[in-house]
């Protein structure tokens, strides 16, 4: 079996869950995304002086992130455990698709759903920039490296939520997955709290810190609401940094799925 | 030699069960089985005999606990293996976010057939299984019925050499079952093996040509339809019309157990030894004889045979165990 075959095979699998996601309507949160921005920007215009575009990339790149997380837990853990409950697996596991090849084409799937509802909400968010400040700041740019650390994010998210629903219950999958995620956004406050305890505490705070994700370093959006530029270098670090820790759950995802017995 | 189409050697398994102490309960005893090429193949057995998990093995969607088995020459773990063959779950469910044209694209593209082909094989098979109408329609407004044609479709699908079928006729109207058997039919006639589970024994008596028994994750009998069917039973059943809704008394007197059927109709079951008395007796009263055969054991028979030592064992085990209950209660001075 070749290398295009396999990757022909692991596409067909997430097309596949793409299609599954659009038609069970998961990008309807569109809306209420459209609903949510075009309030805020109406009144944002309406109350306050010079801030507009401060609140509006505020706003806009805070809620593209809370949508899309939700997205990634609650699809995420139930990519495979459902295909298992409703045995839609069997009959595609008795065809020449390798169960690696099923994981990895479904993570696929979710995070290209997750990079499309992403794209149709940065668009909002630009259009709600165009209408607060009437043109477009060079500036604005920058608003682009944290839409695509967002993007990030769900990979590690969707990995994370595949990994835990790979051993455990949907429920206890999704609380898993969630207190990951906010533990990560903490992740630099315990990187600080390692640095500064010593001792049996000092070291496994120090584990605990950098075996969470670091979402902290994901998230710039206070950043870039307030213009700053991001070095070239945290887009580099952030980018082998999701690969290598999403490569990592996967992986795990992948060792356990491989021996389960499929009743 | 022809190469056999499925060797199982072995093949065993045991799963884990209890939560805090758990120990392995065996779900399929050592089971060696060799099903040749071009064979229809039934596997019987009542639910939860082991049936399920023989096939699931097979597929690879359970590991064994011990043994393997060979499928067209290949070890079972060969990726070689699954594009030859073509499985239909029992009580499949599919993406019901499809259409039945968009499942088997979809399947039809996990299983290698190039695009050039497959759109035409898709439409074929849709007209095969009589969906060609309802392709357009999602699978979440399907029937049972309906749904189980789909579920034949994609595993034949890709033309394999061997297809497994888990319970095909459950859930299937009389229609839908003669469908399937009819589909069954035309895969032995194109040459295929076909291994199907099932507890419907009259499709397994007109569809195999070898079956076999299990019960209780064990191998009970194999052999070959026509042989177990054509063994007699030491007796004869002669039908014949009676001139009144009465049965001869001489006919009675030879041993004979009869009943009347539509009209004046008598079917009367007798010692094979006393065939030609009752000949005699029908010749000496001026009935109409309309046949005479051997009775022969039916497969419903054989089979039941086969599963009656273990309900006999199980008896036995209830009755040792209720034994020690009461001796055990003697000893304490306790009535049980």
């Amino acid at each position: 079996m070749n290398s295009n075959v396999t990757g022909a095979r692991i596409g067909y699998i997430a097309f596949n869950t793409f299609r599954e996601a659009v038609r069970d309507r998961v990008l309807y949160n569109l809306i209420a995304f459209a609903l949510l921005l075009s309030g805020a920007a109406i009144l944002v215009g309406e109350i306050s002086i010079d801030i507009e575009r401060l609140v509006v990339v505020n706003l806009g790149l805070t809620a593209i992130s809370l949508f899309g997380v939700v997205i990634a837990i609650f699809i995420g853990i139930g990519l495979v455990s459902k295909e298992i409950d409703k045995r839609t697996l069997y009959t595609v596991l008795s065809r020449p698709v390798r169960r690696w090849e099923f994981v990895v084409g479904k993570f696929f799937g979710l995070t290209g759903t997750l990079v499309v509802n992403t794209f149709f909400m940065a668009l909002g968010v630009f259009l709600a920039l165009v209408y607060v400040a009437h043109k477009f700041e060079p500036m604005d740019v920058w608003v682009l490296a944290a839409l695509y650390f967002i993007v990030l994010q769900f990979f590690i998210v969707c990995a994370l939520a595949l990994f835990f629903s790979s051993f455990s219950t949907p429920l206890m999958s999704a609380i898993f997955t969630f207190a990951l995620f906010v533990i990560g956004n903490l992740s630099e406050d315990l990187r600080g709290f390692a640095r500064v305890t010593s001792g049996l505490g000092g070291a496994l705070a120090t584990l605990i810190a950098y075996a969470v994700p670091n979402f902290s370093a994901l998230n710039v959006i206070s950043q870039v609401a307030h213009g700053d530029p991001i070095p070239g270098r945290l887009i580099l670090y952030n980018t082998a940094y999701t690969l290598l820790y999403s490569a990592m759950a996967i992986s795990g995802a992948v060792l356990i799925f491989q021996r389960r017995n499929l009743k | 030699m022809a190469i056999a189409a499925i060797e199982i050697l072995d093949l065993e398994k045991s799963y884990l069960v209890g939560f805090w102490r758990k120990r392995p309960k065996l779900a399929l005893r050592p089971l060696r089985l060799t099903i040749e090429e071009g064979e229809v193949f039934g596997f019987l057995g009542p639910n939860g005999a082991g049936k399920t998990t023989t096939l699931k093995l097979l597929m690879g969607l359970v590991f064994p606990t011990a043994g393997t088995a060979r499928i067209l020459g290949m070890d079972m773990d060969d990726p070689r293996v699954k594009s030859q063959i073509g499985f239909l779950p029992e009580q499949p469910y599919f993406y019901d976010h499809l259409t039945a044209r968009e499942l088997l694209n979809y399947y039809g593209q996990l299983s290698g057939i190039p695009s050039k082909e497959r759109s035409a094989r898709v439409e074929q098979m849709l007209a095969r299984v009589g969906l060609s109408d309802s392709a357009g329609i999602q699978l979440r407004k399907f029937s049972k019925g309906m749904l189980q044609r789909v579920g034949l479709a994609q595993a034949i699908l890709h033309d394999p050499k061997l297809v497994f079928l888990d319970e095909p006729m459950s859930g299937l109207d009389p229609m839908g079952r003669r469908e399937v058997r009819d589909l069954i039919q035309q895969l032995r006639q194109e040459g295929k093996t076909v291994f199907f589970s099932t507890h419907i024994l009259s499709d397994a008596e007109s569809l195999c040509d070898r079956v076999a028994v299990i019960h209780q994750g064990e191998l009970r009998g194999v052999g070959k339809v026509a042989e177990l069917t054509s063994e007699t039973q030491g007796k004869v059943e002669i039908v014949f019309y009676a001139n009144a809704k009465k049965v001869p008394a001489a006919l009675t007197a030879l041993g004979a157990e009869s009943r009347f059927g539509g009209g004046n109709m008598v079917n009367s079951v007798l010692p094979e030894a006393q065939q030609e008395a009752a000949l005699d007796v029908l010749r000496r009263e001026q009935l109409k004889l309309i046949s005479l055969t051997p009775v022969r054991r039916s497969l419903e028979e054989y089979y039941i045979q086969q599963l009656r030592p273990a309900e006999n064992e199980e008896i036995a085990n209830k009755e040792s165990f209720k034994k020690e209950l009461r001796q055990e209660a003697s000893r304490k001075g306790v009535g049980v």
